[in-house]
């Protein structure tokens, strides 16, 4: 049996004459200790695909099964690493890992918990950051704390969606690296939602195309047969590597253009000029 | 260098960012660009000031120039010429009796703010004074178990104020602790929130005169042993009702509306009901609920002269409505001083909110 197992799984949306399916027929099987890469476009339900599996959607049919069991909640054992942060504002960066680690080990006392937190803090390098809010903080940096908050909870399997997406290059690459050693240490099952190939590529041990939605299902899986530690340097070069990133492009391509050709409907735009709205309604200061 | 960084981030957190551009103008540190900046926050403001008050003081005297003329025609064609001369003359020379009751000019108001402070002084020595006399009295009588003697003198129009205070802020405590709670079951309850709909909609718009008659008729029953007198706890009920709502919809609206990655991280971790109002729902909702507060304080205070004038009770409401009553030669002019304290402290009172609001809110962009 699987880690976590996805069988034949739909999610619609709406009702009635408004219904449309999201996700269909998702099948999915990730063993313990892997990296899973799920690749796929902007709105092609990547999102939901990971509120199913971290239990805040239940699906339409099919089952999600984790260690066996089905998910029907949410649970400390998948953390997640959210898309946009969500760091509470008015929270430090001290008290939002705080607050989760209370609630994960509810039997230890607050010393000890203010020593994980510290230490989850240390690992991503934000000790000096510890007492300041997330407006106080760059994108970067919130980010470092979504994931010290989703670690400390010590998950057995953790999930993150586009957790880079938001950042530029330079600290993507960094947050990309740290990831990796800290998964590296403990080899935690993980799950990664991706709209960048090489960032998959670099990282997981499988990618997946998640062919995008409506009725979104996964496409063929690519192995990824590279040493770890990997070197983003040397990657470049490696012939496996280059295969594998073009069989992926390729396919995705084809996908894009098959779904260029299925849209035949023609809008009409409304000739709109957006109008000056700062100017016409600035006021002192 | 420091002095200045502190009142300048004060004035500016109480929204009275003039004053720094005003000292910088003292201490001769203006520079080109804080010219622009003094010329519109502070002359701008002053100059319209100077204005309001001459335009002011054209009208009084033109109103009291229409009143003096009526008058003089009505003593000549009821009493007849010597009537009317003496009616002049009395009129030119400023007698007191004879003065068209009319708008005051400025001048007349700040004759008659000086003229109740005065009042102010002389109530509050013979208070001191009787304090002073009957104390070795009310001593011996507290030990002998009876009730020591008030001063049951008339209060001074700066006891009136204090007292409208005591009333706007008891009022506003009720507001506080039945719509916050409320608010915050109605947010969380759609059930909850269709039982309360209906009601809310219906008494919001109810007029303050009809809440302080449903008060006073549910409040003098309960209080019918009492000899108390019980015009404070109706207009501070009534207060309390009317200024609510805004606070209870508001209040109702954020919890209702927090953020949905807010509780999927809720959710994610795993928190209680109660981790999940006070860590996750009330915080993230507090900007809203103060500008429901902020709103109820305003709506407290404007509705709060109305309510002590019907409900007898002390306050400047009744000052208002005593001096109307009184029709003294300075009765007018009192009132317009009345409103000038009514609306002076209704401004501090909304800085004071809008202070606490940027004080306890995570987002602290300015909220004017």
């Amino acid at each position: 049996m699987a880690y976590l197992e996805l069988n034949n799984i739909c999610k619609t949306y709406g009702q009635g004459a408004n219904e449309m399916e999201v996700l269909s027929n998702i099948n999915l099987k990730i063993e313990e200790g892997e990296f899973v890469a799920i690749v796929g476009f902007t709105g092609s339900g990547k999102t939901t695909l990971v509120n199913l599996i971290n239990g805040l959607l239940a699906p339409t049919s099919g089952a999600v099964l984790f260690k066996g069991a089905p998910v029907v909640d949410t649970s400390h054992e998948r953390g997640v690493i959210f898309q946009n942060y969500s760091l509470l504002p008015w929270l430090t960066v001290e008290q939002n890992v705080l607050m989760a680690v209370k609630e994960a080990f509810p039997e230890k006392n607050k010393k000890e918990l203010k020593t994980i937190v510290a230490d989850y803090v240390e690992m991503v390098s934000l000790t000096p950051a510890m007492h300041k809010r997330p407006k106080e903080l760059s994108g970067g940096m919130r980010q470092r704390v979504a994931v010290a908050r989703a670690l400390a909870m010590k998950p057995e399997m953790i999930i993150m969606d586009e957790p880079l997406g938001a950042l530029d290059a330079l600290t993507r690459g960094n947050l990309q690296d740290e990831i990796l050693n800290i998964w590296g240490k403990d080899k935690r099952t993980a799950l990664l939602i991706t709209n960048d190939v090489d960032e998959g590529i670099y990282m997981a041990d499988r990618i997946i195309p998640l062919r995008p939605g409506p009725n979104a299902t996964l496409g063929p899986e690519f192995k990824i047969d590279l040493e770890r530690p990997r070197d983003k340097t040397a990657m470049n070069d490696n012939a496996n590597f280059k295969k594998t990133r073009n069989a992926i492009i390729e396919y995705l391509m084809d996908i894009g253009n098959e779904r260029k050709t299925e849209a035949k409907e023609a809008y009409i735009l409304p000739d709109l000029v957006p109008k000056d709205f700062v100017n016409q309604f600035k006021f002192g200061n | 260098m420091k002095a200045s960084i502190t009142l300048g981030k004060v004035t500016n957190f109480l929204g009275l960012g003039f004053f720094s551009t005003l000292k910088n103008l003292f201490t001769g540190k203006l520079e080109k660009e804080d010219f622009k900046v003094l010329l519109r926050k502070t002359i701008v403001p002053l100059a319209s000031i100077v204005l309001f008050i001459g335009l002011w003081h054209l009208g009084a005297k033109s109103l009291y120039n229409i009143e003096a003329k009526f008058k003089i025609e009505k003593a000549l064609k009821d009493q007849g010429q010597t009537a009317a001369d003496a009616l002049k003359a009395c009129i030119a020379s400023g007698e007191s009796t004879c003065q068209p009751n009319t708008l005051p000019s400025p001048a007349q108001v700040w004759e008659s703010y000086k003229s109740l402070l005065r009042d102010h002084h002389i109530i509050s020595a013979d208070k001191a004074a009787f304090i002073e006399k009957t104390a070795v009295l009310n001593a011996k009588r507290i030990a002998a178990g009876k009730a020591a003697i008030t001063y049951t003198g008339r209060p001074s129009f700066v006891d009136q104020i204090f007292r409208s205070l005591q009333t706007v802020f008891a009022g506003f405590l009720l507001a506080l602790l039945i719509a916050v709670p409320l608010g915050i079951f109605i947010g969380l309850s759609p059930t909850l929130k269709s039982a309360f709909n209906w009601f809310i909609q219906i008494f919001k718009p109810v007029s303050p005169v009809v809440w302080y008659l449903l008060v006073f008729m549910i409040v003098k029953t309960l209080l019918i042993d009492s000899n108390e007198d019980s015009s404070f706890t109706i207009s501070f009920i009534s207060v309390g009702f009317c200024s609510m709502w805004a606070t209870l919809v508001n209040t109702a609206m954020g919890v209702s509306t927090v953020d949905k990655d807010y509780i999927n991280v809720a959710k994610v971790l795993k928190l209680g009901t109660f981790q999940k109002i006070f860590k996750v729902v009330l915080p993230s909702s507090l900007p809203l609920i103060f500008t429901g507060l902020k709103i109820t304080l305003s709506v407290a205070w404007m509705v709060l002269i109305a309510i002590e004038l019907l409900a007898q009770s002390p306050g400047l409401g009744l000052f208002v409505w005593e001096e109307f009553q009184n029709g003294a030669n300075d009765s007018n002019a009192k009132i317009i001083v009345a409103m000038f304290v009514i609306g002076i402290i209704g401004f501090l009172l909304d800085r004071l909110m809008l202070t606490i609001q940027n004080w306890v809110s995570f987002d602290k962009t300015d909220a004017i």
